[in-house]
């Protein structure tokens, strides 16, 4: 066989190798998780309280946290985000400020998380005395916001300059322009970027350690510290009770569960909301 | 017609445009506002240890001497570590995926590793923890301790306890982890290329092999370093992944199979157990290197991607 052959072959072998240990770590990753998630799963996981040292529990209050935490987050950051991108959109494309701020918000999305904790720590928690709810929702809304910023100027973009200006022609002024015709025909993607932005927040875990920390009680006060499903597992996960140990199982579970169907809905919701709209 | 170009527009016009604008200065404040505390955080230790912080090898919270090197080290080599072994095998999927699978194929298996960048941190790292250590310990660290242990230059690198965790490890879990992004910034930009241009190459009578290593991959050279180079940007400020294999501890060894810390690892292990002020401002110092480190890294990444 020529030489050429021969390097062609083991090329596209070392292609396919690559793919398919791409998908056995996958498949380790998943089964694991599945395997030892469902072990620990059960009615109990929702309805007790996060035990003690050893003992048996839930992770009712590490789950209520997550969802009151992620969904504060979001709340602020996405009027926040929505806005700033539609400035971006509507910006000059040579505008200086505009770029800049592009790029600044492209600094900010790849910022390591951990950061943002140690950010909101002292501006948040050492100003207010303690560790809080508060705190660690604002730590998410910071991650939160340079994603749903990129989207929405993007989304925004698409939208064809026709439809502006037959807005403008018929003498609407330019905010009633954006917010009645260019959200609507942006708002599937929107929410997409909104969506996207929850998944990325939801199991993001370092950020909380040293704004919402943790807590072992049922608390809905913001200005607590809140317990939270990220660092519930990482405290669990990183002991030696085989009880917590399964706890932890459960909880990544949980996370990953919730932020697949977040990314199913992310991808399905634009598109019924656009069936929707065909079939009127 | 923009807003921008509009200074005596209607009332709502102008409420809006004020509204949006003060949104889009807040991502400048955030991000002036993370570099300001990590600064003012680090202040004492930094006054205290000088720039020299950065090289000192010694962190003794009893006695209160802190240096930044072997969270830097610990940083740098599982992140490199990670890279290594990340760039080849997510280029060699992202070929797979692109150029050499049918879509029958490709396209399930795309959507998989998709699935794979969507997984948080913290599950790679007790996957890691649990599943990975163990096996690691067992399949290769034994193994590697009869067979590579006597080699002269890397042989080092391989003498250490076979207890699963350490530098190595780290470095492995972290491949894994931004091996999804190169794989699809990598398949994408191969998707770019015209199908005239692999239709000129095979028609000249070229192999796969010659097609994509001498025609397509240097097309997409910039998009592929891009790629590269962000996966490395998230290798260095990835926390928990890294928090639960390093085995955390501050030092520099020879070998990859001992306990290590990164930087952040370091932090998120020892924010909340720190009591003296000289520790808390020593882990913030560490918060500014990382920044430093990633925003060059990234600055570099968004170049070279922008770039066609």
């Amino acid at each position: 066989m020529p030489v050429r052959k021969i390097k062609n072959y083991a090329f596209i072998g070392f292609c396919t190798f690559c793919a398919l240990f791409g998908l056995v770590v996958l498949a380790s990753v998943l089964s694991s998780l599945v395997g030892k998630g469902i072990a620990g799963m059960g009615l109990h996981v929702f309805t007790e309280l996060t035990p003690g040292p050893g003992s048996h529990g839930g992770l009712k209050n590490a789950i209520v946290g997550s969802l009151i935490l992620t969904g504060l987050g979001i709340l602020i950051a996405a009027p926040l985000g929505v806005l700033a991108g539609t400035w971006l959109s509507e910006s000059d494309k040579s505008s200086k400020t505009a770029e800049s701020l592009r790029f600044l918000n492209g600094m900010l999305m790849s910022a390591p998380s951990i950061l943002v904790g140690l950010f909101v720590y002292k501006v948040v928690v050492v100003t207010t005395g303690s560790f809080s709810g508060w705190a660690g929702a604002t730590a998410l809304a910071i991650l939160a916001l340079p994603i749903i910023v990129s989207t929405t100027e993007e989304m925004l973009r698409l939208v064809p300059t026709t439809l502006k200006e037959a807005g403008s022609g018929l003498g609407a002024s330019r905010w009633r322009v954006i917010t009645q015709l260019c959200y609507r025909a942006a708002g599937p993607g929107i929410i997409t970027g909104i969506l996207l932005s929850v998944a990325r927040i939801t199991g993001e875990t370092a950020p909380l350690l040293f704004t919402a920390l943790n807590s072992n009680f049922m608390s809905t006060e913001l200005d607590k510290p809140m317990a939270n499903l990220p660092v519930t597992i990482y405290q669990y996960a990183m002991s030696p009770f085989q009880s917590w140990n399964e706890l932890a199982w459960a909880g990544a579970l949980l996370i990953t569960v919730f932020i697949l169907i977040i990314n199913l809905l992310s991808t399905a919701l634009p598109r019924w909301i656009k069936a929707r709209k065909a079939a009127k | 017609m923009l807003l921008t170009s509009m200074p005596r527009a209607m009332k709502g016009d102008s409420i809006f445009y004020r509204l949006s604008f003060t949104s889009a200065i807040l991502i400048f404040l955030v991000l002036i506002g993370i570099i300001l505390s990590l600064i003012d955080g680090g202040w004492q230790a930094l006054s205290e240890f000088g720039p020299g912080f950065v090289f000192r090898n010694i962190w003794d919270p009893v006695n209160s001497e802190f240096g930044a090197a072997s969270a830097i080290y610990g940083t740098l080599v599982s992140s490199l570590i990670a890279i290594v072994i990340a760039i080849p095998v997510g280029l060699g999927t992202a070929i797979f995926l692109a150029e050499l699978a049918p879509d029958w194929i490709s396209r399930p298996i795309s959507m998989a590793i998709e699935l794979l960048a969507a997984v948080p941190s913290i599950i790679y790292g007790m996957w890691g923890l649990f599943v990975f250590a163990p096996w690691f310990s067992e399949g290769f660290q034994f193994w590697a301790l009869e067979n590579l242990v006597g080699l002269p230059l890397i042989g080092p690198w391989f003498d250490g306890p076979p207890i699963g965790i350490g530098l190595l490890t780290a470095g492995i879990i972290l491949s894994f982890m931004i091996l999804p992004i190169i794989t699809a910034l990598t398949r994408d930009a191969l998707k770019t290329i015209p199908n005239v241009v692999r239709e000129a190459a095979y028609g000249v009578g070229a192999t796969p092999y010659e097609v994509i290593t001498r025609v397509l991959l240097p097309s997409i050279k910039n998009a592929a370093v891009g790629a590269g180079i962000l996966g490395l940007g998230r290798a260095l400020g990835e926390t928990m992944a890294v928090a639960f294999v390093i085995g955390g501890a501050n030092r520099i060894e020879t070998s990859l199979f001992m306990p290590a810390s990164s930087i952040s690892s370091t932090i998120a292990q020892q924010f909340n157990e720190a009591t003296n002020e000289m520790h808390i401002s020593s882990l913030i110092s560490l918060g500014l290197v990382l920044f430093v480190l990633t925003f060059i890294v990234m600055g570099i990444a968004r170049l070279l991607l922008r770039k066609r």
